[in-house]
């Protein structure tokens, strides 16, 4: 009865640096729950830290949702970081590794693009940036 | 989340317990330095066992207190990084470049020994 799993969508809101901690601690659950391998729920929970930690520092808040998906009986996570933030002037240097406008190692989202199977992202300069990355099941 | 930090002769060990928020993990580092120049410790170890994930945030501090207390003329050594989380980080592109890394405690009070800067700290020697 596996196909019959379904999992509400899990939103944690993004506020304080406390909430990265608990973002993650959530993915690496859901992970869990549908059957990663520890190396996988690391790997998860690691690039969450990465995305809601963006959202502190760039956008101030946001939330992170975090939701179980299933394409053709393949299954993964798929986490969807979004944020009102000032959006990202330009994502092509955004992506490149060591690029940083706020002082960090700029490994962020190049770095989250490795880490996971999948990766979207959108921003709108002033408006607001959303990322979404997906880890799929071996 | 306080890491306590244990003396142990000239060395001070800090066991990461629980996951470290960057608030927690500022913290640490500065009691780690304070205590280097407060109580003339030789060595710190940083035990990160407990931690299931190190990002840039948690690597980049982790180096800070490294060169920090190395500045301070002490030497500095993270133990127990787990496996999966030495994975995300290599993936990541992260890496603790200049800082010593042990597999863990033991090890770690081995590296310091060696370095010499703990003489008056008796480590039992390393198979």
């Amino acid at each position: 009865m596996r196909s019959a799993l379904i999992v509400d969508d899990v939103r944690v809101s993004i506020d304080c640096d406390a909430d990265i901690v608990a973002a993650r601690q959530k993915g690496r659950e859901l992970a869990s729950q549908c059957g990663f391998p520890s190396t996988d729920l690391a790997v998860v929970a690691t690039a969450i830290s990465e995305l809601a930690r963006n959202i502190v520092r760039y956008a101030g808040r946001g939330q992170v949702i975090l939701r179980l998906v299933n394409n053709n009986g393949k299954r993964g996570i798929e986490v969807v970081a979004a944020d009102d933030g000032p959006g990202i002037p330009d994502i092509g240097m955004a992506m490149q590794d060591g690029y940083s406008t706020s002082g960090g190692l700029g490994l962020g989202l190049p770095g989250t693009r490795r880490l996971m199977d999948e990766f979207e992202i959108t921003s709108d300069f002033g408006k607001g940036t959303i990322v979404t990355v997906r880890r799929w099941r071996r | 989340m306080q890491v306590p930090i244990l003396k142990q002769g000239a060395y001070r060990i800090a066991t990461v317990q629980s996951a470290l928020t960057d608030e927690d993990l500022k913290q640490l580092r500065d009691a780690l330095v304070g205590q280097v120049s407060k109580v003339r410790a030789r060595g710190v170890i940083v035990d990160v066992t407990a931690l299931d994930v190190i990002d840039s945030y948690a690597t980049r501090t982790l180096r800070d207190v490294a060169h920090m207390i190395r500045l301070r003329g002490a030497e500095t050594v993270i133990v127990g990084i787990q496996p999966e989380v030495a994975f995300s980080m290599v993936k990541l592109g992260l890496s603790l470049e200049g800082v010593a890394t042990s597999l863990d405690l033991e090890e770690g009070l081995a590296y310091l020994s060696r370095k010499g800067n703990g003489s008056d700290h008796e480590v039992r020697p390393h198979r």
